[in-house]
Protein backbone atom coordinates (compact mmCIF):
# COMPACT_ATOMS: atom_id res chain seq x y z
CA UNK A 1 0.00 0.00 0.00
CA UNK A 2 0.93 3.40 -0.85
CA UNK A 3 2.79 5.86 2.20
CA UNK A 4 0.28 8.40 3.65
CA UNK A 5 2.61 10.43 5.90
CA UNK A 6 6.27 9.52 6.37
CA UNK A 7 7.56 11.62 9.73
CA UNK A 8 11.37 11.36 9.59
CA UNK A 9 14.18 12.89 12.51
CA UNK A 10 11.21 15.64 12.67
CA UNK A 11 12.58 18.13 15.32
CA UNK A 12 10.29 21.80 16.79
CA UNK A 13 11.86 23.49 18.85
CA UNK A 14 10.34 27.01 20.63
CA UNK A 15 12.44 29.62 22.22
CA UNK A 16 10.95 30.59 25.10
CA UNK A 17 11.62 34.35 26.13
CA UNK A 18 11.16 35.39 29.70
CA UNK A 19 11.16 38.77 28.81
CA UNK A 20 8.98 41.12 26.43
CA UNK A 21 10.42 44.18 26.89
CA UNK A 22 13.42 46.42 26.66
CA UNK A 23 13.32 47.27 30.04
CA UNK A 24 13.24 43.94 31.18
CA UNK A 25 15.17 42.71 28.89
CA UNK A 26 17.94 45.23 29.97
CA UNK A 27 17.63 45.10 33.59
CA UNK A 28 18.11 40.57 32.93
CA UNK A 29 21.15 41.53 30.82
CA UNK A 30 22.78 43.38 33.35
CA UNK A 31 22.38 40.36 36.13
CA UNK A 32 23.84 37.98 34.05
CA UNK A 33 19.89 36.32 33.74
CA UNK A 34 19.00 33.72 31.22
CA UNK A 35 16.47 35.30 28.54
CA UNK A 36 15.96 33.05 26.22
CA UNK A 37 15.64 29.09 26.77
CA UNK A 38 14.53 26.39 24.24
CA UNK A 39 12.77 23.37 24.47
CA UNK A 40 12.30 20.29 21.97
CA UNK A 41 9.09 19.59 21.68
CA UNK A 42 9.17 17.29 19.43
CA UNK A 43 12.68 15.52 19.21
CA UNK A 44 13.40 13.41 16.47
CA UNK A 45 10.40 11.63 15.74
CA UNK A 46 9.95 8.94 12.93
CA UNK A 47 7.47 6.83 11.94
CA UNK A 48 5.76 5.73 8.78
CA UNK A 49 1.92 5.69 8.28
CA UNK A 50 0.64 3.65 5.21
CA UNK A 51 -3.00 4.19 3.67
CA UNK A 52 -5.89 3.24 5.81
CA UNK A 53 -3.73 2.81 8.71
CA UNK A 54 -5.11 4.57 12.09
CA UNK A 55 -3.03 5.47 14.75
CA UNK A 56 -3.32 6.46 18.39
CA UNK A 57 -1.02 9.36 19.40
CA UNK A 58 -1.11 9.10 23.40
CA UNK A 59 1.09 10.97 26.14
CA UNK A 60 0.69 12.72 29.10
CA UNK A 61 -0.23 16.78 28.52
CA UNK A 62 2.30 18.74 27.15
CA UNK A 63 4.36 15.73 25.73
CA UNK A 64 4.44 17.13 22.25
CA UNK A 65 1.46 15.19 20.60
CA UNK A 66 -0.54 18.42 19.35
CA UNK A 67 2.79 20.08 18.01
CA UNK A 68 3.29 16.90 16.21
CA UNK A 69 0.20 16.65 14.99
CA UNK A 70 0.65 20.43 13.73
CA UNK A 71 3.68 19.38 11.90
CA UNK A 72 1.57 16.58 9.87
CA UNK A 73 -1.14 18.88 9.44
CA UNK A 74 1.24 21.50 7.62
CA UNK A 75 0.52 24.55 10.26
CA UNK A 76 4.50 24.51 11.52
CA UNK A 77 7.45 23.42 9.74
CA UNK A 78 9.60 20.80 11.48
CA UNK A 79 12.89 22.62 12.26
CA UNK A 80 15.04 19.74 10.52
CA UNK A 81 13.94 16.61 9.45
CA UNK A 82 10.84 16.32 6.98
CA UNK A 83 7.20 15.62 6.77
CA UNK A 84 5.52 14.44 4.03
CA UNK A 85 1.87 13.71 3.38
CA UNK A 86 -0.16 12.71 0.09
CA UNK A 87 -3.90 14.11 -0.41
CA UNK A 88 -6.11 16.04 1.30
CA UNK A 89 -5.94 17.17 4.90
CA UNK A 90 -8.63 17.74 7.27
CA UNK A 91 -9.36 17.29 10.86
CA UNK A 92 -9.87 18.52 14.39
CA UNK A 93 -6.92 20.37 15.31
CA UNK A 94 -8.84 22.14 16.21
CA UNK A 95 -13.38 23.04 15.64
CA UNK A 96 -13.90 25.94 14.74
CA UNK A 97 -10.77 27.50 14.42
CA UNK A 98 -11.27 29.46 11.17
CA UNK A 99 -14.71 30.81 12.89
CA UNK A 100 -15.60 34.15 12.41
CA UNK A 101 -17.78 35.21 15.43
CA UNK A 102 -19.58 38.07 13.31
CA UNK A 103 -20.16 35.55 10.21
CA UNK A 104 -23.38 33.45 10.13
CA UNK A 105 -22.90 29.85 10.15
CA UNK A 106 -23.71 29.63 6.43
CA UNK A 107 -21.04 31.64 5.61
CA UNK A 108 -18.51 29.90 7.82
CA UNK A 109 -19.24 26.84 6.58
CA UNK A 110 -17.93 28.08 3.13
CA UNK A 111 -14.99 30.06 5.07
CA UNK A 112 -13.69 26.74 6.75
CA UNK A 113 -14.36 24.38 3.90
CA UNK A 114 -12.50 26.89 1.27
CA UNK A 115 -9.66 26.96 4.26
CA UNK A 116 -9.09 23.12 4.25
CA UNK A 117 -8.88 23.33 0.43
CA UNK A 118 -12.87 22.56 -0.83
CA UNK A 119 -14.08 24.24 -3.91
CA UNK A 120 -17.11 26.58 -4.03
CA UNK A 121 -19.21 23.15 -5.86
CA UNK A 122 -17.54 20.96 -3.24
CA UNK A 123 -18.95 22.85 -0.73
CA UNK A 124 -22.18 22.87 -2.06
CA UNK A 125 -22.57 19.46 -2.79
CA UNK A 126 -21.90 18.74 0.88
CA UNK A 127 -23.63 21.35 2.42
CA UNK A 128 -26.77 19.82 3.35
CA UNK A 129 -25.21 17.10 4.91
CA UNK A 130 -22.89 19.10 6.69
CA UNK A 131 -26.12 21.45 8.14
CA UNK A 132 -28.00 18.23 9.05
CA UNK A 133 -24.96 16.39 10.96
CA UNK A 134 -24.41 19.91 12.69
CA UNK A 135 -27.98 19.97 14.03
CA UNK A 136 -27.79 23.93 14.62
CA UNK A 137 -31.19 24.35 12.83
CA UNK A 138 -32.73 27.66 12.64
CA UNK A 139 -29.28 29.03 13.80
CA UNK A 140 -27.90 28.57 10.40
CA UNK A 141 -28.45 32.26 9.91
CA UNK A 142 -27.17 33.27 13.22
CA UNK A 143 -23.41 34.73 13.57
CA UNK A 144 -21.91 32.22 15.07
CA UNK A 145 -20.65 34.38 18.43
CA UNK A 146 -23.76 34.00 19.64
CA UNK A 147 -23.74 29.97 19.26
CA UNK A 148 -23.63 28.24 22.58
CA UNK A 149 -20.09 26.28 22.59
CA UNK A 150 -21.57 22.61 21.84
CA UNK A 151 -22.74 24.52 18.86
CA UNK A 152 -20.01 25.50 18.20
CA UNK A 153 -18.07 22.56 18.35
CA UNK A 154 -20.64 20.60 16.35
CA UNK A 155 -20.49 23.06 13.42
CA UNK A 156 -16.75 22.75 13.22
CA UNK A 157 -17.11 18.56 13.42
CA UNK A 158 -19.20 18.51 11.04
CA UNK A 159 -17.32 20.49 8.57
CA UNK A 160 -14.38 18.79 9.26
CA UNK A 161 -15.76 15.23 9.31
CA UNK A 162 -17.59 15.90 5.31
CA UNK A 163 -14.20 16.99 3.68
CA UNK A 164 -13.73 14.21 1.55
CA UNK A 165 -10.09 14.28 2.72
CA UNK A 166 -7.18 11.26 2.58
CA UNK A 167 -5.59 12.11 6.14
CA UNK A 168 -8.32 12.96 8.91
CA UNK A 169 -6.35 14.33 12.04
CA UNK A 170 -8.55 14.45 15.44
CA UNK A 171 -6.90 16.12 18.35
CA UNK A 172 -9.37 15.35 21.59
CA UNK A 173 -12.03 16.38 19.51
CA UNK A 174 -14.66 14.06 21.40
CA UNK A 175 -13.94 16.01 24.41
CA UNK A 176 -16.98 18.61 23.96
CA UNK A 177 -21.06 17.71 23.32
CA UNK A 178 -23.14 16.13 24.85
CA UNK A 179 -23.77 12.29 24.89
CA UNK A 180 -25.63 11.92 22.19
CA UNK A 181 -23.49 14.47 19.56
CA UNK A 182 -20.35 12.14 20.98
CA UNK A 183 -21.80 9.29 20.04
CA UNK A 184 -23.15 10.31 16.58
CA UNK A 185 -19.12 11.37 16.38
CA UNK A 186 -17.93 8.16 16.96
CA UNK A 187 -20.20 6.47 14.60
CA UNK A 188 -18.84 9.34 11.71
CA UNK A 189 -15.54 8.63 13.28
CA UNK A 190 -15.93 4.87 12.15
CA UNK A 191 -17.29 5.67 9.04
CA UNK A 192 -14.18 7.52 8.12
CA UNK A 193 -12.45 5.00 8.95
CA UNK A 194 -13.60 1.91 7.13
CA UNK A 195 -13.67 4.25 4.14
CA UNK A 196 -9.97 3.58 4.08
CA UNK A 197 -8.47 7.42 5.10
CA UNK A 198 -5.61 7.42 7.39
CA UNK A 199 -6.36 8.70 10.53
CA UNK A 200 -4.09 10.09 13.24
CA UNK A 201 -6.19 10.12 16.85
CA UNK A 202 -5.23 11.94 19.68
CA UNK A 203 -6.93 10.83 23.10
CA UNK A 204 -6.42 9.80 26.43
CA UNK A 205 -8.95 7.69 26.58
CA UNK A 206 -7.56 4.34 26.10
CA UNK A 207 -11.04 2.99 25.24
CA UNK A 208 -11.79 4.74 22.03
CA UNK A 209 -8.15 4.56 20.91
CA UNK A 210 -8.34 1.06 20.84
CA UNK A 211 -12.21 0.66 19.13
CA UNK A 212 -10.33 3.12 16.84
CA UNK A 213 -6.39 2.24 16.39
CA UNK A 214 -4.38 -0.50 14.73
CA UNK A 215 -1.20 1.19 16.25
CA UNK A 216 -0.13 3.24 18.76
CA UNK A 217 2.62 5.63 19.28
CA UNK A 218 3.52 6.99 22.94
CA UNK A 219 5.47 10.71 23.41
CA UNK A 220 7.54 11.24 25.87
CA UNK A 221 8.71 15.20 26.47
CA UNK A 222 8.48 15.16 22.73
CA UNK A 223 10.56 11.53 22.46
CA UNK A 224 8.72 8.55 21.05
CA UNK A 225 9.02 6.15 23.74
CA UNK A 226 6.63 3.58 22.50
CA UNK A 227 5.66 2.78 19.09
CA UNK A 228 3.73 -0.57 18.41
CA UNK A 229 0.52 -2.79 19.27
CA UNK A 230 -2.60 -1.19 20.75
CA UNK A 231 -2.57 -2.92 23.74
CA UNK A 232 0.85 -3.03 24.66
CA UNK A 233 0.67 1.09 24.01
CA UNK A 234 -2.14 1.35 26.40
CA UNK A 235 -0.38 -0.99 29.30
CA UNK A 236 2.83 1.13 28.11
CA UNK A 237 0.80 4.05 29.54
CA UNK A 238 -0.67 2.26 32.49
CA UNK A 239 -3.74 3.64 31.50
CA UNK A 240 -5.66 0.40 31.41
CA UNK A 241 -5.72 0.32 35.24
CA UNK A 242 -7.78 3.33 36.00
CA UNK A 243 -10.45 2.93 37.87
CA UNK A 244 -12.86 5.08 36.13
CA UNK A 245 -11.52 3.53 32.82
CA UNK A 246 -12.29 -0.41 33.27
CA UNK A 247 -10.23 -2.83 30.84
CA UNK A 248 -12.83 -4.19 29.59
CA UNK A 249 -14.64 -1.27 27.64
CA UNK A 250 -16.70 -2.63 24.67
CA UNK A 251 -20.45 -1.05 24.97
CA UNK A 252 -20.28 2.21 23.16
CA UNK A 253 -22.17 3.87 26.01
CA UNK A 254 -19.39 2.80 28.80
CA UNK A 255 -16.94 4.28 26.54
CA UNK A 256 -19.42 7.41 26.09
CA UNK A 257 -18.95 8.37 29.40
CA UNK A 258 -15.70 7.98 29.55
CA UNK A 259 -14.53 10.44 26.96
CA UNK A 260 -15.50 12.54 28.99
CA UNK A 261 -12.15 12.44 30.92
CA UNK A 262 -10.35 13.11 27.19
CA UNK A 263 -10.24 16.84 28.41
CA UNK B 1 -12.35 -3.89 20.46
CA UNK B 2 -10.15 -2.79 17.69
CA UNK B 3 -11.17 -6.61 15.81
CA UNK B 4 -14.59 -5.54 16.41
CA UNK B 5 -14.39 -3.50 12.93
CA UNK B 6 -15.17 -4.65 9.68
CA UNK B 7 -11.51 -4.34 7.48
CA UNK B 8 -11.13 -1.14 6.02
CA UNK B 9 -11.49 -0.80 2.34
CA UNK B 10 -8.34 0.16 -0.08
CA UNK B 11 -8.68 4.04 -0.89
CA UNK B 12 -6.26 4.73 -3.37
CA UNK B 13 -5.03 8.28 -3.43
CA UNK B 14 -3.12 9.43 -6.49
CA UNK B 15 -1.21 12.72 -4.98
CA UNK B 16 2.34 12.50 -4.66
CA UNK B 17 3.81 12.39 -1.11
CA UNK B 18 4.25 16.17 -0.68
CA UNK B 19 5.34 18.27 2.63
CA UNK B 20 2.07 19.39 3.81
CA UNK B 21 2.46 23.11 3.99
CA UNK B 22 2.52 25.54 1.27
CA UNK B 23 5.72 26.42 0.21
CA UNK B 24 5.12 28.70 -3.16
CA UNK B 25 4.34 32.21 -1.47
CA UNK B 26 2.23 34.75 -2.54
CA UNK B 27 1.73 32.07 -6.08
CA UNK B 28 -0.15 29.84 -3.34
CA UNK B 29 -1.90 32.56 -2.93
CA UNK B 30 -3.30 32.77 -6.65
CA UNK B 31 -3.65 29.92 -6.49
CA UNK B 32 -6.61 29.61 -4.39
CA UNK B 33 -8.40 32.63 -5.32
CA UNK B 34 -12.01 30.96 -3.81
CA UNK B 35 -10.35 31.26 -0.53
CA UNK B 36 -8.65 34.71 -1.05
CA UNK B 37 -12.29 35.69 -2.29
CA UNK B 38 -13.81 34.74 0.64
CA UNK B 39 -11.59 36.01 3.43
CA UNK B 40 -11.74 39.56 1.35
CA UNK B 41 -15.78 39.67 1.58
CA UNK B 42 -15.30 38.40 4.97
CA UNK B 43 -13.26 41.09 6.33
CA UNK B 44 -15.95 43.24 4.05
CA UNK B 45 -18.51 42.25 6.02
CA UNK B 46 -17.46 42.10 8.86
CA UNK B 47 -16.56 45.62 9.06
CA UNK B 48 -19.64 47.22 8.61
CA UNK B 49 -21.37 44.48 11.15
CA UNK B 50 -23.70 45.89 12.94
CA UNK B 51 -23.66 49.27 11.52
CA UNK B 52 -27.01 50.99 10.32
CA UNK B 53 -24.94 52.68 7.60
CA UNK B 54 -23.19 50.10 6.29
CA UNK B 55 -21.11 50.64 3.52
CA UNK B 56 -22.02 54.13 3.49
CA UNK B 57 -19.49 55.00 6.20
CA UNK B 58 -16.81 54.14 3.37
CA UNK B 59 -18.16 57.20 2.11
CA UNK B 60 -18.60 59.29 4.79
CA UNK B 61 -14.50 58.64 6.24
CA UNK B 62 -13.26 59.76 3.40
CA UNK B 63 -15.62 62.78 2.72
CA UNK B 64 -15.03 64.32 6.31
CA UNK B 65 -11.06 63.85 6.09
CA UNK B 66 -11.40 65.98 2.53
CA UNK B 67 -13.70 68.43 4.27
CA UNK B 68 -11.38 69.21 6.44
CA UNK B 69 -8.03 69.15 4.70
CA UNK B 70 -9.72 71.17 1.80
CA UNK B 71 -11.18 73.75 4.58
CA UNK B 72 -7.60 73.72 6.70
CA UNK B 73 -5.17 74.44 3.86
CA UNK B 74 -7.68 75.80 1.00
CA UNK B 75 -9.67 78.25 3.30
CA UNK B 76 -7.47 79.03 5.75
CA UNK B 77 -3.59 78.18 5.49
CA UNK B 78 -2.75 78.86 1.80
CA UNK B 79 -5.45 81.44 0.90
CA UNK B 80 -3.06 83.30 -1.34
CA UNK B 81 -1.34 80.44 -2.95
CA UNK B 82 -4.46 80.19 -5.21
CA UNK B 83 -4.18 76.66 -6.68
CA UNK B 84 -7.24 75.83 -9.36
CA UNK B 85 -9.60 73.56 -8.04
CA UNK B 86 -7.93 72.80 -5.30
CA UNK B 87 -10.44 70.04 -3.74
CA UNK B 88 -9.62 67.69 -6.59
CA UNK B 89 -6.15 68.55 -6.12
CA UNK B 90 -6.89 67.61 -2.78
CA UNK B 91 -8.99 64.68 -2.79
CA UNK B 92 -7.36 63.15 -6.02
CA UNK B 93 -4.21 63.18 -3.85
CA UNK B 94 -6.35 61.52 -0.97
CA UNK B 95 -7.65 58.72 -2.51
CA UNK B 96 -4.20 57.17 -3.52
CA UNK B 97 -2.30 58.25 -0.18
CA UNK B 98 -5.57 56.55 1.78
CA UNK B 99 -5.43 53.52 -0.53
CA UNK B 100 -1.39 53.02 0.91
CA UNK B 101 -1.90 53.96 4.64
CA UNK B 102 -5.23 51.79 4.78
CA UNK B 103 -2.81 48.82 3.09
CA UNK B 104 0.10 49.51 5.16
CA UNK B 105 -1.69 49.67 8.51
CA UNK B 106 -4.13 46.87 8.21
CA UNK B 107 -1.60 44.71 6.09
CA UNK B 108 0.66 45.27 9.39
CA UNK B 109 -2.20 44.07 11.73
CA UNK B 110 -3.31 41.02 9.35
CA UNK B 111 -1.53 38.24 10.97
CA UNK B 112 -1.87 38.91 14.38
CA UNK B 113 -5.89 39.69 13.99
CA UNK B 114 -5.76 36.33 12.41
CA UNK B 115 -4.37 34.34 15.00
CA UNK B 116 -6.74 31.90 15.66
CA UNK B 117 -6.06 30.87 11.92
CA UNK B 118 -2.67 31.09 11.66
CA UNK B 119 -1.82 28.87 14.50
CA UNK B 120 -4.35 26.35 13.98
CA UNK B 121 -4.70 25.75 10.43
CA UNK B 122 -2.62 25.50 6.86
CA UNK B 123 -3.40 28.50 4.85
CA UNK B 124 -0.68 30.27 3.13
CA UNK B 125 0.02 33.27 5.57
CA UNK B 126 0.90 35.54 2.60
CA UNK B 127 -2.96 35.35 2.24
CA UNK B 128 -3.73 37.59 4.94
CA UNK B 129 -1.99 40.75 3.94
CA UNK B 130 -2.69 40.55 0.38
CA UNK B 131 -6.42 40.09 1.44
CA UNK B 132 -5.61 43.67 3.35
CA UNK B 133 -4.97 44.71 0.21
CA UNK B 134 -7.71 43.95 -1.56
CA UNK B 135 -10.10 45.00 0.92
CA UNK B 136 -8.26 48.64 1.06
CA UNK B 137 -8.65 48.58 -2.85
CA UNK B 138 -12.05 47.52 -2.55
CA UNK B 139 -12.53 50.80 -0.60
CA UNK B 140 -10.94 53.00 -3.47
CA UNK B 141 -14.12 52.97 -5.24
CA UNK B 142 -16.56 54.84 -2.90
CA UNK B 143 -14.47 57.57 -2.91
CA UNK B 144 -13.62 57.33 -6.69
CA UNK B 145 -17.05 58.03 -7.67
CA UNK B 146 -17.39 61.14 -5.68
CA UNK B 147 -14.26 62.18 -7.37
CA UNK B 148 -15.37 61.78 -10.72
CA UNK B 149 -18.55 63.17 -10.01
CA UNK B 150 -16.86 66.21 -8.83
CA UNK B 151 -14.42 66.60 -11.70
CA UNK B 152 -17.11 66.30 -14.31
CA UNK B 153 -18.55 69.18 -12.63
CA UNK B 154 -15.49 70.90 -12.95
CA UNK B 155 -15.36 70.38 -16.81
CA UNK B 156 -13.00 67.26 -16.82
CA UNK B 157 -12.74 64.75 -19.59
CA UNK B 158 -11.29 61.36 -19.78
CA UNK B 159 -8.18 61.33 -21.82
CA UNK B 160 -5.85 58.43 -22.48
CA UNK B 161 -2.47 60.16 -20.67
CA UNK B 162 -5.21 60.27 -17.45
CA UNK B 163 -6.34 56.63 -17.39
CA UNK B 164 -2.87 55.32 -18.02
CA UNK B 165 -1.81 57.48 -14.76
CA UNK B 166 -4.65 55.86 -12.77
CA UNK B 167 -3.60 52.49 -13.66
CA UNK B 168 0.00 52.93 -12.91
CA UNK B 169 -0.68 54.91 -9.59
CA UNK B 170 -2.63 51.84 -8.35
CA UNK B 171 -0.08 49.50 -9.78
CA UNK B 172 2.75 50.93 -7.77
CA UNK B 173 0.58 50.97 -4.40
CA UNK B 174 -0.70 47.63 -4.74
CA UNK B 175 2.93 46.23 -5.22
CA UNK B 176 4.65 48.88 -2.84
CA UNK B 177 1.65 47.93 -0.01
CA UNK B 178 1.57 44.64 -0.52
CA UNK B 179 5.72 44.26 0.08
CA UNK B 180 5.01 46.79 2.94
CA UNK B 181 2.56 44.66 4.37
CA UNK B 182 4.39 41.40 4.03
CA UNK B 183 7.33 42.44 5.80
CA UNK B 184 5.68 44.28 8.43
CA UNK B 185 2.82 41.92 9.36
CA UNK B 186 5.80 39.65 10.01
CA UNK B 187 7.70 41.91 12.33
CA UNK B 188 4.44 42.63 14.04
CA UNK B 189 4.32 39.32 15.36
CA UNK B 190 7.72 39.20 16.51
CA UNK B 191 7.41 42.43 18.20
CA UNK B 192 4.20 44.52 17.99
CA UNK B 193 6.16 47.77 18.12
CA UNK B 194 6.10 47.82 14.69
CA UNK B 195 2.17 48.07 14.45
CA UNK B 196 2.89 51.21 16.47
CA UNK B 197 5.93 52.16 14.42
CA UNK B 198 3.86 52.42 11.42
CA UNK B 199 1.02 54.52 12.71
CA UNK B 200 3.48 57.06 13.44
CA UNK B 201 5.54 56.38 9.65
CA UNK B 202 1.93 57.00 8.06
CA UNK B 203 2.25 60.75 9.94
CA UNK B 204 4.75 61.25 7.74
CA UNK B 205 3.41 60.33 4.57
CA UNK B 206 0.08 62.23 4.77
CA UNK B 207 2.23 65.60 4.84
CA UNK B 208 5.66 63.73 2.59
CA UNK B 209 3.43 64.38 -0.70
CA UNK B 210 2.13 67.46 -3.00
CA UNK B 211 -1.46 66.69 -1.85
CA UNK B 212 -2.50 69.56 1.03
CA UNK B 213 0.11 71.75 -0.64
CA UNK B 214 0.99 72.13 -4.56
CA UNK B 215 4.26 70.68 -5.94
CA UNK B 216 5.01 74.61 -7.21
CA UNK B 217 5.75 75.01 -3.76
CA UNK B 218 8.50 72.66 -3.56
CA UNK B 219 9.32 73.49 -6.71
CA UNK B 220 10.13 77.28 -5.66
CA UNK B 221 11.08 76.15 -2.05
CA UNK B 222 13.94 73.24 -2.44
CA UNK B 223 16.99 73.26 -4.20
CA UNK B 224 17.56 71.00 -7.22
CA UNK B 225 18.64 68.07 -5.25
CA UNK B 226 16.30 68.08 -2.36
CA UNK B 227 13.37 68.37 -4.80
CA UNK B 228 15.20 64.92 -6.11
CA UNK B 229 15.01 63.51 -3.11
CA UNK B 230 11.12 64.76 -2.47
CA UNK B 231 10.10 63.10 -6.23
CA UNK B 232 12.12 60.16 -4.98
CA UNK B 233 9.36 59.33 -3.04
CA UNK B 234 6.90 56.90 -4.59
CA UNK B 235 4.22 58.08 -2.76
CA UNK B 236 4.78 61.78 -4.09
CA UNK B 237 4.48 59.73 -7.79
CA UNK B 238 1.33 58.25 -7.42
CA UNK B 239 -0.01 61.16 -6.18
CA UNK B 240 0.92 63.32 -8.84
CA UNK B 241 -0.05 60.55 -11.42
CA UNK B 242 -3.57 60.80 -9.32
CA UNK B 243 -3.45 64.30 -9.81
CA UNK B 244 -2.14 64.13 -13.34
CA UNK B 245 -5.60 62.34 -13.77
CA UNK B 246 -8.23 64.48 -12.19
CA UNK B 247 -6.82 67.60 -11.14
CA UNK B 248 -5.10 68.84 -14.16
CA UNK B 249 -8.02 68.29 -16.55
CA UNK B 250 -10.22 70.09 -14.09
CA UNK B 251 -8.41 73.05 -14.51
CA UNK B 252 -9.39 76.09 -17.19
CA UNK B 253 -5.49 75.35 -19.01
CA UNK B 254 -4.91 71.68 -18.52
CA UNK B 255 -1.90 72.21 -20.51
CA UNK B 256 -0.17 75.03 -19.21
CA UNK B 257 -1.14 72.87 -15.38
CA UNK B 258 0.36 69.77 -16.69
CA UNK B 259 3.41 72.00 -17.16
CA UNK B 260 3.82 73.98 -14.43
CA UNK B 261 2.77 71.34 -11.49
CA UNK B 262 3.85 67.68 -12.44
CA UNK B 263 7.30 66.60 -12.21
CA UNK B 264 9.43 66.06 -15.09
CA UNK B 265 9.07 62.56 -16.80
CA UNK B 266 6.10 61.69 -14.42
CA UNK B 267 5.62 58.42 -16.46
CA UNK B 268 9.08 57.25 -16.69
CA UNK B 269 9.79 58.27 -13.22
CA UNK B 270 5.94 56.15 -12.46
CA UNK B 271 7.69 53.05 -13.98
CA UNK B 272 11.01 53.41 -12.43
CA UNK B 273 8.80 53.48 -9.48
CA UNK B 274 7.05 50.58 -9.97
CA UNK B 275 9.86 48.04 -11.40
CA UNK B 276 11.55 49.22 -7.61
CA UNK B 277 8.30 47.84 -5.88
CA UNK B 278 8.13 44.97 -7.76
CA UNK B 279 12.07 44.41 -6.31
CA UNK B 280 10.92 44.81 -2.74
CA UNK B 281 8.20 42.46 -3.23
CA UNK B 282 10.13 39.89 -4.11
CA UNK B 283 12.55 40.99 -1.53
CA UNK B 284 9.59 41.00 0.97
CA UNK B 285 8.67 37.59 0.01
CA UNK B 286 11.94 36.46 1.24
CA UNK B 287 11.92 37.88 4.33
CA UNK B 288 8.80 36.00 4.83
CA UNK B 289 9.64 32.62 4.39
CA UNK B 290 12.74 33.19 6.01
CA UNK B 291 10.49 34.10 9.28
CA UNK B 292 7.83 32.15 8.86
CA UNK B 293 8.28 29.33 10.65
CA UNK B 294 8.14 31.22 13.43
CA UNK B 295 5.20 32.77 13.22
CA UNK B 296 3.01 29.82 14.89
CA UNK B 297 5.04 29.96 18.31
CA UNK B 298 5.68 33.88 18.28
CA UNK B 299 1.92 34.50 18.50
Amino acid sequence: MAVSIQVENAVKEFTLRYHRNLKDLTVAKIRGQQTTDSFRAVDDVSFTLEQGDTLGLMGLNGSGKSTLLKLVNGTMRPDSGSVKTRGRIAGLIATGAGFHPQLTGRENIYLNAAILGLSERETNRHFDEIVEFADIGKFLETPVGHYSSGMYARLGFSVAVHVDCDIFLADEVLAVGDKPFKRKCMQKMQEIRESGRTIVYVSHAAGSVRKMCNRVIVLEKGVKAFDGDVDEGIRFLKYGNDEDQPDEVDNLDADDDNLGADI
Amino acid sequence: MSEAAPAPQVRVVDAPLAAPSATQGLLEVFRRRYLLRLLVRREIQARYQGSVLGLFWSYLNPLSQFFLYWFIFGQVMLRGQNVETFAIHVFSGFIIVHFFTETFSSGTRSIVRNKSLVQKMAVPREMFPVSAMLVSLYHVVPPMIILLIASVAYGWLPDAGGMLAVVLALTLIMLLGTALALFFSTANVFFRDFGSAVNLMLHFVRFGVPMVYPLTMIFARLNDFWTEVYLANPLTIAVCLFQRAFWVGSTNDPAATDAMNMPSHLFERSLIMIAVAAVLLLIAQRVFTRLENKIPERL
